[in-house]
């Protein structure tokens, strides 16, 4: 079967408060397609963690959402800074968010971790200087 | 699965069919079609936003009335807390319960101290090891509704306890059955004089219990005038309200959940407010909460749209009044345990109204269907068609509930063009 439906989302990188907005509205296309609440929330937190990350590193991006009937894809991809080492990124508690970032909560070194831990599967592709793009899937 | 039956309903004669509801409901539950606003039952969680913004008065909330209940024996009061906070020139407690009295009740059992049982059981339940965090308050009947049906993943975080209101009514029953051993359940009527429409609504189709203890709702705003014109007579009340500080807080939001002794709590009103907070706990932002209450009316029970006060006013009311109080008027005798009376009989479930389709395969197609409709639409979500937004237009158009030439926009682009 290839029934399959895809969004798009462009993620504003001016300020923290629409950031989650995506999240948000992919939960709701999850729930009217019938995904059992474990799904939509391993989603909802990848896909926040991913959002969250594209405003503090990248000014923004993009989140392309596949969702099939047995998983989610999802491509988040930015033309930040890119991530020099991946190993050390992944690194629970490991941030390279500035202080007035962390002031705010965020930038724990949380992001990266979380967003592998809540999916099936996850690959970063990145250049420092030109961007990062990251795929993550939930098996359903 | 919910069954609906609403308090809030549309009268339509003076519907004019302007958007202003549809805009501004949370759950995206009404369309304006031929003319005039309709309420999509199995999506109403009963928070009376549209009666508040409704420029025309079309909106309602109904509500019981005492006369209707002629026919009991025994006729018990459930006054809620936010009860307290309407009158101006009043300083006891007790002068309105009395009034209660010479309005024809036989009995008054106050919500306020069935609140102040359910915190202490909150207490107890919040120690228990291996809960869900944070634990949402269930209090609320329009919050609870919202989560079953926008947010499946937080339905397991509710408080399991019964609201107040409901174990206010199964304790008023059995001290009645007790005081007066000639009676029988069926000679008892227990009737809540509620702020809002939700609760009204959470009596015909409860939440979490099978059947409720409450036979009917009145409307505080309906009943104040009757209780004015008895309160002010009455001399010398009898003692009877048994209320402390807490049990008055829960009127205003806050009041439920600083009285948990936890540090660790969240206290939200207004219906957006709690859908952002809501949305934050489930993409797990939210860190290190207990407990979280949620209020869909702006200053809690006192905003409901039965009230009669300014919610604020209502508010520093219930201050004075709490003044020379005791911190609480109401304990559990037994230190430790949770009794059991205080639980759900069941869960809540989820509420699946939204699912395009039971087969996943046919859901994901509609959705992909309503995608490519999506696309082409103007995405102003103007209201013109009918439907809340853009996004909802084109799932109405593949539910075959609406038609592309709804949209005016598109319309006028195209005569534009020809």
């Amino acid at each position: 079967m290839t029934e399959q439906v895809k969004f798009h989302f462009d993620i504003d990188g001016e300020n923290f408060t629409s950031a989650g907005e995506a999240s948000v509205r992919i939960k709701k296309m999850l729930r009217e397609m019938g995904f059992s609440s474990e799904v939509i929330r391993r989603v909802s937190v990848a896909m926040y963690e991913g959002e969250i990350n594209m405003v503090i590193h990248a000014n923004g991006g993009s989140a392309d959402v596949i969702v099939s009937n047995d998983k989610v894809e999802i491509i988040l991809a930015d033309n930040g800074p890119g991530i020099a080492d991946i190993e050390q990124a992944m690194k629970e508690g490991f941030s390279t968010a500035p202080e007035n970032i962390r002031s705010l909560g965020f930038g724990a070194g949380m992001g990266l971790p979380n967003m592998k831990r809540y999916t099936d599967d996850m690959r970063i592709e990145s250049e420092v200087g030109k961007g990062t793009t990251i795929y993550m899937t939930v098996n359903v | 699965m919910l069954n609906n039956k609403h308090s809030v309903t549309l009268d339509l004669s003076r519907c004019k069919g302007c958007t202003n509801c549809i805009k501004r409901c949370p759950t995206e539950a009404i369309r304006v079609r031929e003319g005039h606003a309709i309420i999509k039952e199995d999506m109403c969680i009963d928070c009376g936003e549209c009666i508040r913004l409704c420029p025309y008065k079309a909106k309602k909330a109904t509500y019981d009335r005492f006369e209707d209940f002629a026919d009991y024996k025994y006729k018990i009061a459930l006054p809620a807390p936010a009860l307290y906070g309407q009158f101006e020139d009043i300083e006891d407690v007790d002068n309105i319960l009395n009034a209660l009295l010479e309005c024809g009740f036989d009995a008054v059992y106050e919500v306020s101290k069935a609140a102040e049982l359910v915190t202490e059981h909150t207490r107890r339940y919040m120690k228990k090891s291996d809960l869900p965090m944070p634990i949402i308050s269930s209090a609320c009947p329009a919050i609870v509704r919202l989560i079953s049906l926008r947010f499946p993943c937080l339905v397991d975080n509710l408080l399991p306890l019964m609201p107040p209101i409901e174990y206010a009514a199964r304790q008023a029953r059995k001290e009645a059955l007790e005081a007066h051993p000639e009676l029988s359940d069926e000679d008892i009527c227990v009737l809540f004089l509620s702020p809002c429409p939700a609760k009204i609504s959470y009596i015909k189709n409860p939440l979490g219990v099978n059947q409720s203890a409450v036979t009917g709702g009145l409307a505080i705003s309906d009943f104040y005038f009757k209780l004015r014109s008895k309160y002010r007579n009455i001399e010398e009340p009898k003692a009877l309200s048994t209320t402390g500080i807490i049990g008055l807080n829960w009127a205003g939001s806050g009041g439920e959940a600083t009285s948990i002794l936890s540090d660790k709590y969240l206290a939200a009103d207004g219906i957006e407010n709690c859908i952002r907070i809501l949305d934050e706990i489930e993409n797990g932002s939210m860190h290190d909460l207990e407990f979280v209450e949620l209020n869909a009316c702006i200053g809690g029970c006192v905003g409901g749209t039965l009230t009669v006060e300014n919610p604020f006013i209502a508010k520093a009311r219930l201050r004075s009044l709490r003044k020379y109080l005791p911190i609480s008027g109401n304990r559990i005798e037994d230190d430790e345990a949770l009794t059991p009376d205080v639980f759900y009989d069941r869960g809540i479930d989820n509420n699946t109204s939204c699912v395009l389709s039971e087969d996943r395969f046919t859901a994901i197609a509609k959705m992909a269907e309503i995608e490519e409709i999506y696309k082409d639409l103007p995405h102003l979500d103007c209201g013109s068609c009918g439907a809340p937004n853009c996004h909802a237009l084109a799932e109405d158009i593949i539910k075959n509930e609406a038609k592309l030439g709804d949209c005016l926009i598109q319309l006028r682009d195209k005569q534009n063009k020809s």
